[in-house]
């Protein structure tokens, strides 16, 4: 266990340290969201007429889908770098180290979620003067809640990335047709309410929708509501899911 | 160090299956410097990758270092180097940091890791290239880079996989001063595949020929050719004395003739071309014949191959490698 572990931390150093020796890629991939919230917010709010959306202010509202969104951005596409590293060597070369394969997962998918948390404090910082209420210790726990949901879809994206590894633009077009769907039918970006059943019933079949109300939940301050334990279940079905797979893939892979 | 029975690999792609590996038994000591030459396809690659643990055998097994590689494929790993075919380092990561990296990836402490790295990168004439990205590296730099991260973990037992495929000779030789010495100053037991004649035959102290995913045959260079096809024997001499020439080579085996310009050239093969040469012509000129000429072709491996395939080794090297590798 403690291997493991030990492991899972050499995993994410190595890939972290591209962005340790290279910050200028973390300040660009800071503003995005920003330009996101900056843009679809007002939009959003105009959309309300002024109006309250479930209950708190509409900026309250879509932040947490912001987090949300740029964690699936994030952890989906990681792959993509799992196949170059497929395609040089240098993934069989470290195949070839005694590391524990699910930590080969685990430790990328977490590299991912490492910018996750500078973003998402930065787009709270942002957005307080604009009228956003920061509950600290309720948006740890949903940076927690986002950071197992990544593993889980980040270990996806890695058993993708090897299936399709001999063609580079099916991991792609897989990639983007799962992750628009996923994304409308969560209720990220507008309010399903208004959707017909069809949709609404979808959003239920989909494990995002408990996430995106648990981390709305958390970012108004609450964990007494039910959604933060459904959210948590989403996420952590997510994770075993996602590394099962992954795991089951890398083993019975031939590079 | 190996001792594999049996050992097979079928891989099965939709309809298709191909026996890469079939039935592969070798037994490889401490300290031997062992070459799989084969053809492009023979099973090579597909061999190593079972030794290493990275490729399940279909069937058959393989200890490895004193592991059983099905029951206990994580102990293999840590137990020897692998350099594989393509490059190990990854491109966007820099060269100390990779090697830093590799070291904790077997375990070791970050500052044992860092030790090993800088000794491993001075060694292998990389001093200095810490901060380098590895996509800046030439192709010989890099490669010098996979043998400092096969190495990491001092392991008793080194595989490479075409190693100097692709490099240009001077790399090649320079790269092979770099194996030399490891296994002088380490007694590090190596085995590498091959698809070049020359290296197979001027490096490695036993060859082991891979072709259809069997060996067919597993010997010292020197041997496999005496054995397999001999050395041929050229005499040049005048030609009044022609047959009385014919006559004294003529035990020593089926004797070819070429007649130019007054002179014949008269080849036999032999067993050891060095030692029965100066004995043929001291004989021949007690039978009074001038020798105007006398020569030893050795055979080469790819003599070997083709006795023992009918095919010549030379037909599967593959053209155009050398640009492949600059580009990548
Ligand atoms: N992953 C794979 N899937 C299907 N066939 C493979 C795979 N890897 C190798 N082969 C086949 O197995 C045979 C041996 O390949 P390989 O071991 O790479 O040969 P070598 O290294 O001697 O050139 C070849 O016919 C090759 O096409
Ligand atoms: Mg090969």
């Amino acid at each position: 266990m403690s291997t493991l572990v030990a492991d899972t931390r050499a995993v994410w150093w190595r890939e972290t340290l591209t962005i340790v020796r290279d910050p200028f890629s973390l300040v660009f991939s800071l503003l995005q969201p920003l330009v996101f919230l900056a843009l679809f917010g007002p939009l959003l709010s105009g959309f309300a007429g002024g109006q309250d959306l479930g209950g708190v202010s509409p900026l309250q509202w879509f932040l947490p889908g912001v987090v949300v969104m740029i964690t699936l951005f994030g952890t989906s596409m990681t792959g993509s770098n799992l196949q170059f590293e497929i395609m040089t060597g240098a993934f069989e070369r470290i195949l070839a180290t005694p590391l524990h394969r699910s930590s080969l997962m685990v430790g990328r998918a977490l590299k991912e979620l490492t910018p996750l948390v500078v973003q998402g404090l930065i787009i709270c910082a942002v957005a307080m003067p604009f009228g956003f209420r920061l509950h600290p210790l309720h948006v740890a726990v949903g940076l927690l809640l986002l950071g197992l949901f990544g593993v889980g879809v980040g270990a996806l994206s890695y058993a993708l990335a090897i299936a399709a590894r001999r063609s580079e633009w099916i991991f792609w077009a897989v990639q983007q047709t799962l992750l628009f769907p996923l994304l409308i039918l969560s209720g990220m970006m507008l309010p399903l309410e208004t959707a017909p059943g069809w949709m609404q019933l979808a959003s239920r079949f989909n494990p995002l929708t408990y996430l995106v109300e648990a981390e709305r939940a958390l970012f108004a301050g609450t964990f007494a509501d039910p959604s933060v334990l459904w959210g948590l279940v989403a996420a952590a079905v997510t994770a075993v899911v996602g590394l099962t797979v992954g795991v089951r893939t890398i083993t019975r892979s031939i590079f | 160090m190996i001792h594999t029975e049996s050992l097979s690999r079928t891989f099965v792609t939709g309809r298709q299956s191909v026996e890469a590996v079939r039935g592969i038994d070798l037994d490889v000591g401490e300290g031997e410097l062992v070459a799989f030459l084969g053809p492009n396809g023979a099973g090579k690659s597909t061999t190593l990758r079972m030794l290493t643990s990275l490729l399940r055998p279909s069937s058959g097994r393989a200890v490895v270092v004193g592991v059983d590689v099905a029951a206990d494929p994580a102990g293999v790993r840590r137990r020897i180097g692998y350099i594989g075919q393509k490059d190990g380092a990854g491109h966007s990561y820099r060269v100390g940091d990779e090697l830093v990296m590799q070291g904790r990836f077997f375990g070791l402490g970050r500052t044992e890791a860092a030790r090993r790295a800088a000794a491993l990168l001075g060694s292998l004439d990389l001093a200095g290239m810490e901060d380098r990205k590895v996509s800046s590296l030439s192709g010989g730099q890099r490669r010098r880079l996979d043998i400092a991260l096969g190495l990491i973990n001092e392991p008793p037992l080194l595989f490479l996989d075409e190693p100097s495929t692709g490099m240009d000779p001077q790399n090649r030789a320079n790269l092979w001063e770099h194996i030399l010495r490891l296994r002088e100053q380490r007694g590090t037991t190596i085995v590498l595949t091959t698809h070049y004649l020359e290296e197979a035959d001027t490096m490695a102290e036993r060859v082991v020929v891979i072709d259809h995913g069997r060996i067919i045959a597993d010997d010292t260079a020197e041997n496999l050719k005496a054995g397999q096809a001999g050395d041929r024997v050229r005499l040049t001499v005048p030609a009044a004395d022609a047959e009385r020439a014919t006559a004294r080579l003529a035990p020593s085996g089926e004797v070819a003739r070429r007649d130019r310009d007054g002179e014949v050239e008269l080849a036999v093969r032999v067993a050891h071309g060095e030692q029965t040469l100066p004995r043929l012509v001291l004989a021949l000129h007690a039978d009074g014949v001038e020798v105007r000429g006398a020569a030893v072709h050795r055979p080469t491996l790819d003599d070997v191959f083709l006795s023992l395939t009918g095919r010549s080794l030379r037909e599967g090297a593959p053209a155009g490698t050398v640009a492949e590798r600059s580009a990548a």
